[in-house]
């Protein structure tokens, strides 16, 4: 396994010129090792499928550069390259079968019709298409046509599959069982892949890096776990899973880096912070709405007071005033759990592992 | 961090230039096609403005001055203008009544009304002058009946060329009506309902705003159209005197090549002024985009005093078409119109005997021009539509130029640019069969490039993109993915174009030849010399054929358009 496979360096794309242009993607860099799938995931608009687009060669960094296996890609036209690219609408040939579609790419490098033939029938077989050969992609169903746009790229043997937003045309069932589909199929060939998504969940579930984006500017690159619990600013925070931010202000700092904070009088110490803080400073503490514990009131907790119950059948959510900052808390398998009255006083618990602390920002 | 936007600018051409570098093929189409547009059709357009403003090498404006000065020479810029705005509106009316009618109401037999609607179009435009002459002339079979009701009457004029061109163009209203008419979503005129307006308050609020920019499209195609017109003029102004008439004669009357290219020129000043009106004004102020989707929108219900008027108008309509029509079918069988009803196929043979060359030399440039002309035309949408290059817009204006520009102008450009060698064609062209089929080619490629660009605007540019991803280059793209999928396009452009070079006249009649000559040009000849029976006949036979090749493209596509969407050829 070879690590740098895919290497973006300082890649910046702008469109138009003047007044109106849009600075689309700002100076990313990325590096992806052969075999991993890294998807780029962000808000519309965010410049994911501008990357993917430099990537295969469809558009040109206004600068920067595209490594491929240690070759510079950069201005390489998109024929030329050893990509591949599922399309968000499958973009197949409208006017051929779905064996003529799959087989396309070989024919086009001038590979024997023989042995072009074996290879699509395998890559039918792969992803469960050996029935639907002759059938034209207009007869086929959304989640067939993205096997066979699939197949299509598969049958390549690319250096970097580029899939952007694959699922998105599906419904939310199929798209369920199409992601696990894409990753199961994507670890058994081991084929390096960016995959593009503005859905969080799919970008959880599948990837092995996420890279997380807002107005082509890089916020963070981890795995999920990672994004998840130690996000680097507050709007990865808030795009993955929901986060509460309460403002709090630093007491006290170790040369270890923990940290300790003060919240309604209880001291709460955040072993080895992410970030570097200073006594004195304003800070967010992050907390995920799972990882909160409601308690019956008990002396000498953190307390806060309940305004509102929305009962969700798997799940009961609270809104919670703490310190005048409302709160959400969310419980699962609520039958099992205690129930709070609505104006309750309750006592909250945080458990230290799932405190994270961000540096203040302003306009959150 | 970030360099200057001017070094920006820079980086981006330079790797386009880079890519276009990677691409030979599609580099060296490109110039080929830039000299093609160059050669025949911005520099005869050149050649005559050159004519009208240079007098031995030196600048002069002596032949506007005599033009301006003199009522005689300015008199047919006057009638041109005055036939243009009365054609463009009675034919604007026409047309949005038909339109409305078949995609507004349940107008029952509305295949047969669209038919009558659009076959004028298939048709020789001065065909209908003739049928006018045949029923209205000195001898004509209505003009007794005619001169009982309004008393003398002259049918040569005026009042003849605008009944003529209005049946000859109002098609061409029809057709963008039609399109604009049958986008306008009905539930917004059903929401218009729902809110409590009545139907005229419907029509005059929701409907009429929505169409406005297709109604000064068609007008202004149809002022185009009518200020260019060649043939029914020269068969039936009389005294009226039109530019294009007086600059062909001019030209091939007195030789007055100065002249007759500055009458061209006050012919090409009001037309190409309402082509760019329409294409970068009025068409970008509409809101309905059609998509091409039959939205179905029939109104059940309709009031009467709707239905009554409307379906009269239509019924009127179609009676004067087909009666004009019917005329040319019974007069081509006419021993002498008017005078012995006796019928005959004499005419037949005797057009055919003097007329077979000119059959032959009209079929055998048309076969070859039309071909080239798809090709060509949806080469160059394609290169329009999706490939960047430096010099995209300038290759789509001059593309389109030949549009806008009357056939009057073109011709006379050709002759002056072709009957000598130059730098751009080292070969003199007139009197060869070249002149007239790359007339042919650049005069009618606009209408294949319109509907390649249409075809390419509704196909996913993913699909191509994905072409290209698994390696092929550009070319085969084109081949393989974009070519069977416009299919359809590019055969309803092809029977487009050969009807019209088949049907052409006003360019095509300066560089004929005598080696080289046309079907249309012979028609004329035989209505010139009164022997309106022998045109009749002529006329019917073009028609045939050309209904004939529209069958058989039709049967192509149909053959071919299989899993892909077929547009009909037709309208
Ligand atoms: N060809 C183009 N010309 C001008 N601007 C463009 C072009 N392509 C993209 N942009 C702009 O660049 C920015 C990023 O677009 P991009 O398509 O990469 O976003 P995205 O992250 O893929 O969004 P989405 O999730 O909606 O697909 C947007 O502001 C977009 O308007
Ligand atoms: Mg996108």
């Amino acid at each position: 396994m070879k690590n740098n496979y895919l290497e973006l360096k300082d890649l910046i794309k702008i469109f138009g010129s003047g007044r109106d242009s849009v600075t689309a993607v700002n100076n990313v860099s990325l590096k992806v090792n052969e075999g991993e799938l890294v998807t780029l995931l962000g808000p519309s608009g965010c410049g994911k499928t501008t990357i993917l687009r430099m990537i295969s060669g469809f558009e040109l960094p206004t600068s920067g550069k595209i490594f491929i296996d240690q070759e510079d890609v950069t201005t390489t036209p998109p024929n030329k390259r050893p990509t591949a690219m599922v399309f968000q609408n499958y973009a197949l040939f409208p006017h051929m079968t779905v064996a003529q579609n799959i087989i396309y790419g070989p024919k086009i490098h001038g590979e024997n019709s023989q042995s072009a033939k074996k290879k699509a029938d395998d890559i039918m077989k792969l992803v469960g298409l050996e029935k639907f050969g002759n059938r034209s992609p207009s007869q086929l169903s959304g989640g067939q046509q993205q096997r066979v746009s699939l197949a299509r790229s598969l049958i390549m043997e690319p250096k970097v599959l580029l899939l952007d937003e694959p699922l998105s045309n599906l419904d939310a069932k199929l798209r369920v069982s199409m992601r696990l589909e894409i990753r199961k199929l994507q670890q058994r060939v081991g084929i390096t892949s960016i995959y593009v998504t503005h859905d969080q969940e799919e970008a959880m579930s599948l990837s092995d890096r996420v890279v997380i984006l807002k107005d082509g500017v890089i916020q963070q690159i981890g795995t999920p776990l990672e994004v998840y619990a130690r996000p680097d600013n507050c709007f990865v925070a808030d795009f993955i899973g929901k986060a509460n931010f309460l403002n709090t202000v630093v007491e006290d700092v170790t040369p270890d880096g923990d940290v300790t904070i003060n919240l309604l009088e209880q001291k709460l110490i955040i072993p080895k912070a992410k970030k570097s803080f200073k006594k004195n400073d304003k800070a967010f503490l992050v907390l995920r709405p799972e990882s909160i514990i409601l308690e019956k009131k008990k002396p000498d907790t953190i307390t806060g007071i309940i305004r509102e119950i929305v009962f969700l059948g798997n799940q009961m959510t609270y809104i919670i005033e703490i310190a005048k900052q409302l709160v959400t808390v969310e419980m699962s398998n609520p039958q099992e759990c205690e129930s709070f009255e609505n104006g309750e006083e309750v006592s909250i618990k945080l458990p230290v592992r799932s405190l994270h602390l961000l540096p203040w920002e302003e306009e959150k | 961090m970030m360099n200057s936007s001017r070094n920006r600018q820079f980086h981006e051409i330079a790797g386009q230039l880079r890519l276009i570098w990677k691409e030979p093929i599609l580099f060296v189409f490109i110039i080929l096609i830039f000299y093609f547009l160059f050669t025949f059709v911005a520099y005869p357009l050149f050649q005559v403005i050159k004519y009208s403003i240079f007098i031995d090498g030196q600048w002069d404006f002596s032949n506007y001055l005599a033009i301006f000065s003199k009522r005689y020479y300015f008199q047919p810029f006057i009638n041109s203008i005055i036939l243009g705005i009365c054609t463009a509106t009675i034919g604007t009316i026409a047309g949005f009544i038909f339109a409305y009618a078949l995609t507004r109401t349940p107008l029952p037999f509305k295949s047969f009304f669209r038919l009558t609607a659009t076959f004028p179009i298939i048709s020789p435009p001065f065909v209908v002058a003739l049928a006018a002459i045949l029923l209205f002339g000195r001898a004509g079979a209505l003009t007794p009946w005619l001169k009982n009701i309004i008393g003398n009457y002259s049918v040569y004029g005026l009042g003849g060329l605008i009944l003529v061109e209005t049946i000859a163009y109002s098609p061409t209203a029809f057709m963008v009506l039609y399109g604009i008419l049958e986008a306008i979503d009905p539930s917004l005129e059903e929401a218009s309902m729902d809110l409590g307006a009545a139907r005229i308050k419907i029509f005059s609020s929701v409907t009429l705003p929505l169409a406005t920019p297709g109604i000064a499209s068609a007008w202004l195609l149809v002022f185009i159209q009518s200020m260019a017109d060649f043939g029914n003029p020269m068969v039936i102004s009389g005294n009226y005197r039109v530019l294009s008439v007086q600059a062909f004669l001019q030209i091939t009357g007195m030789y007055d090549l100065p002249r007759g290219s500055t009458l061209a020129i006050l012919l090409l000043v009001p037309t190409l002024i309402a082509f760019f009106v329409q294409k970068y004004w009025v068409s970008r102020k509409s809101y309905v985009t059609v998509t091409g989707k039959p939205t179905g929108a029939t109104i059940k219900n309709l009031e009467w005093y709707i239905k009554l008027p409307v379906y009269g108008a239509c019924l009127l309509y179609a009676g004067i078409v087909i009666l004009f029509y019917g005329t040319i079918v019974y007069g081509s069988f006419q021993t002498l119109w008017g005078v012995n009803p006796t019928l005959t196929l004499q005419n037949y043979v005797e057009m055919f005997e003097v007329g077979k060359d000119y059959l032959i030399d009209s079929i055998t440039l048309s076969t070859i021009a039309t071909p080239i002309t798809g090709i060509v035309g949806i080469f160059i949408s394609f290169l329009i539509i999706r490939k960047k290059f430096i010099g995209r817009g300038l290759m789509e204006f001059i593309s389109m130029l030949t549009f806008a520009v009357p056939g009057t102008v073109v011709g006379i450009g050709y002759i002056l640019a072709f009957n000598q060698e130059s730098v751009v064609m080292p070969v003199v062209l007139t009197g060869t069969a070249w002149i007239i089929i790359l007339l042919l080619v650049f005069r009618n490629m606009p209408v294949g490039i319109r509907s390649g660009i249409a075809a390419l605007q509704q196909i996913d540019p993913a699909i191509e993109e994905a072409s290209t991803d698994l390696g092929a280059d550009s070319n085969t793209t084109f081949r393989k993915i974009t070519l069977p999928m416009i299919a359809p396009a590019f055969f309803s452009g092809l029977a487009y174009s050969f009807v019209k070079a088949m049907t052409a006249i006003s360019a095509i009649i300066f560089v004929v030849s005598g080696q080289w000559n046309l079907i249309t040009v012979a028609i004329l000849g035989f209505v010139d010399n009164t022997q309106y029976a022998h045109a009749a006949a002529m006329s019917m036979l073009l028609i045939v054929i050309v209904l004939i090749a529209l069958g058989l493209i039709q049967f192509i596509v149909g053959k071919i358009g299989k899993g892909v969407r077929t547009t009909e050829i037709l309208g």
